[in-house]
């Protein structure tokens, strides 16, 4: 990881270089995205960017933190689907839904003899909590799961596998209980948001903007929190967990906390799915998305906020333009990705960028700072070039 | 739950399940068994175990072809050669991946889960492509089908016992391996203290290797008794990689003891709660209750202790 020395008296999070990355972001997600493709190509990559968020929480809590969960997709499908019962208690009011035997509740609970709403619906009706839910939700869920492992400390491997059971529970729930979340199909036939239909090409491309707009707001809160102190705290916890306890830090309370803002930043890449994308379904849950939400941060690199979002849309564009013209090839390249990542470049694309590219290039592009840096400045940089971890 | 059975009726209930339990508890053994070494004993996460699992009894499914057209005669004993076969094959393969990929990779036990992920995504799609998406089954051989009756409401099926049978050998062969042949005492040394292990002469690169490989292999076996109650697809293994996890990290990751009781308790406790709630519902209770454990009890049922 970039092991910058902590430069002059400056507090601002942000380094120029940071800012010139975050700028290229949005510039490309801004302005050279919707203009190069037409809507049908945009809104996959508003899809795709998502999953960003997963990816973005990622590289805090597994990156940074060192605890890798293989449960992301449960948030991330937490959010979605707090989005989803409110769209779809929208759609199924009782003009809508006149020719059930029970007007004004979903279809799906109609189809299972359901007759009376399920209480734990009845506060989607309302937009205030629901927009508080999609955060709320996942977080409290990881607050709990986050107290009862790591106050045992409960880490490591041990963390990754019962997320990833927590995964398979949780699909295999939504799944079984199928009159009160819609079973394998999910809830799907969504409408309108507050009245203004989201199915429509202009409705999208707002959204597209929104969630651009939602996820540079998190990258600059991830910078922000791998800037502060806190950030700090979280590297030396993965790197030597028993020198931090012996400072004095409660280590627990710094994993709880890393788990629940990653556990959040999911739950609202999830609702912005269900909001483009238009339905939700136990098949963004299970174990199978949520460990290729791992894989995502991976090839993007686990220790690089930018490098995680580049990713995201890397993988997923070659996804689906695999899954287009070669679905056969797509799990074997899928697979040799996860192998080649690991074996050959731990750090994935901004590994690679940071020791290939940037050194050519000037200090605001991440590059050494010997050349601009005035012989004035006295105080000595430990490491000057950004070194790559392991 | 229970009031709408008679005694005699819950008493044969629990019997059925209990006999239903027990053939899944064959299951979990066998694969736990080669994971709990591949995990417990060298701290890899073999997410593809499934998969070696998998390729036993797509090996066992060929050699039942192969005796049906050619050998018809021996049919009756192909399953102990297909099992032999199914043990090479894992066994070799799960060799090669740990030269190629593990041996890279033993410093790094979180990176050992994502690159066997995809191994076993890989291994899924060659599947796939070769052997075609379809399930196969293989036929019995006459001596296993039906079923024995213990009292008038109560039967026990054969193939089962067989299974049954089949898992209690092998897990006395593996305990012994481990804990009275000098190579388990090897395997052991190596687990303890890498280090010390190496200076007094033991080459534990090939001692790695070789764990590997025999947790691969009894993978394989384990695929191998699976065709006997299950039929076999590309992503069959994929199905009970999570449950073996969980009864290996329950029962205490580097106690074979550990590991039987665990999948022991699981298994019949998801099969009792089967018959009264839906399938899924079982499962859930059961994954959480076990969680909930895990939580209460981070190091598993049972624990050696081991100075680190």
């Amino acid at each position: 990881m970039t092991t910058q020395a902590p430069t002059s008296g400056r507090s601002f999070f942000l380094r120029p270089q940071d800012m010139i990355g975050i700028a290229l972001l949005a510039l490309l997600l801004l302005v050279v995205l919707p203009l190069a493709l037409d809507n049908f190509r945009l809104q996959f990559v508003g899809k795709y960017l998502t999953y960003a968020f997963v990816a973005l929480g990622l590289v805090l809590c597994w990156g940074y933190a060192g605890i890798l969960s293989l449960g992301q997709g449960v948030f991330f499908g937490l959010g979605g689907y707090c989005m989803a019962m409110y769209l779809k208690l929208e759609a199924s009011s009782v003009e809508n839904t006149r020719i059930q035997s029970t007007p004004g509740i979903p279809d799906f609970m109609d189809w299972n003899q359901i007759t009376a709403l399920p209480w734990f619906w009845e506060p989607f009706r309302h937009f205030g909590f629901t927009t508080l839910a999609v955060v709320a939700v996942p977080a409290l869920f990881a607050l709990i799961l986050g107290f009862a492992l790591f106050k045992r400390r409960v880490g490591g491997v041990y963390f990754a596998i019962i997320t990833q059971a927590l995964a398979a529970i949780m699909t295999i729930l939504i799944v079984g209980q199928q009159g009160y979340t819609g079973g394998i199909n999910g809830i799907t036939d969504l409408r309108t948001l507050h009245g203004w239909d989201i199915r429509t090409d202009g409705a999208k491309t707002v959204l597209y903007f929104v969630c651009v707009g939602l996820l540079l707001a998190c990258i600059l809160l991830a910078y922000y929190v791998k800037s502060s102190k806190l950030g700090r705290l979280l590297v030396a916890m993965r790197d030597k967990e028993d020198r931090v306890r012996f400072s004095g830090y409660d280590v627990s309370s710094f994993k709880v906390f890393v788990f629940c803002l990653s556990a959040a930043l999911s739950g609202i890449g999830g609702a912005m799915f269900t909001l483009q994308v238009g339905f939700m379904s136990p098949s963004f849950v299970g174990i199978v998305p949520s460990i290729e939400m791992v894989i995502y941060t991976a090839v993007g690199g686990r220790l690089s906020i930018l490098g995680a979002i580049y990713g995201t849309l890397l993988v997923n564009w070659a996804k689906t333009s695999f899954s287009e013209s070669f679905p056969e090839l797509w799990l074997l390249g899928l697979g040799g990705l996860f192998i080649a990542v690991v074996l050959a470049f731990p750090n994935g694309i901004a590994g690679l960028w940071q020791v290939h590219v940037a050194p050519r290039l000037g200090p605001l592009f991440g590059g050494p700072a010997r050349r601009a840096a005035s012989p004035a400045v006295a105080e000595p940089l430990p490491v000057a070039t950004p070194a790559v971890a392991e | 739950m229970f009031s709408d059975y008679s005694l005699a009726e819950l008493s044969s209930i629990f019997l059925m399940q209990g006999f239903a339990g027990l053939i899944l508890f064959s299951v979990f053994v066998l694969m736990a068994l080669g994971l709990a070494i591949i995990f417990g004993q060298m701290g890899v996460i073999n997410m593809a175990h499934g998969e070696f699992m998998i390729l036993g009894a797509y090996v066992t499914y060929f050699t039942s072809q192969f005796f049906l057209n050619h050998l018809p005669s021996l049919f009756g004993i192909y399953f102990f050669v297909a099992m032999i076969l199914a043990f090479l094959a894992s066994g070799a393969l799960g060799m090669a991946t740990e030269w190629l990929m593990i041996r890279h990779l033993y410093k790094r036990p979180l990176d050992t889960l994502l690159a066997t992920w995809g191994l076993s995504l890989i291994l899924q799609q060659v599947y796939r492509s070769v052997f075609g998406p379809r399930e196969v089954g293989v036929e019995l051989p006459g001596w296993m089908m039906g079923s024995l009756p213990v009292t008038d409401v109560v039967e026990v099926q054969i193939n089962g016992l067989f299974v049954m049978g089949l898992t209690i050998a092998i897990t006395v062969a593996v305990a012994l391996l481990m804990y009275r042949s000098s190579w388990g005492k090897q395997v052991r040394a190596v687990v303890q203290n890498r280090v010390m292990a190496g200076a007094v002469g033991i080459n534990t690169e090939k001692v790695d290797r070789y764990t590997f490989g025999l947790g691969c292999g009894i993978a394989g076996v384990a695929g191998s008794a699976f065709t006997m109650i299950g039929s076999t697809g590309p992503t069959s293994g994929q199905l009970y990689i999570v449950d073996t996890f969980l009864v290996v990290v329950f029962g205490g990751a580097q106690s074979l003891l550990g590991t039987i009781a665990s999948a022991f308790t699981i298994s019949q406790a998801q099969s009792t709660l089967e018959f009264f709630l839906s399938g899924s519902m079982a499962k859930v209770l059961t994954l959480i209750g076990v969680v909930v454990i895990l939580m209460l009890r981070p190091q598993g049922l049972f624990v050696i202790k081991v100075r680190r």
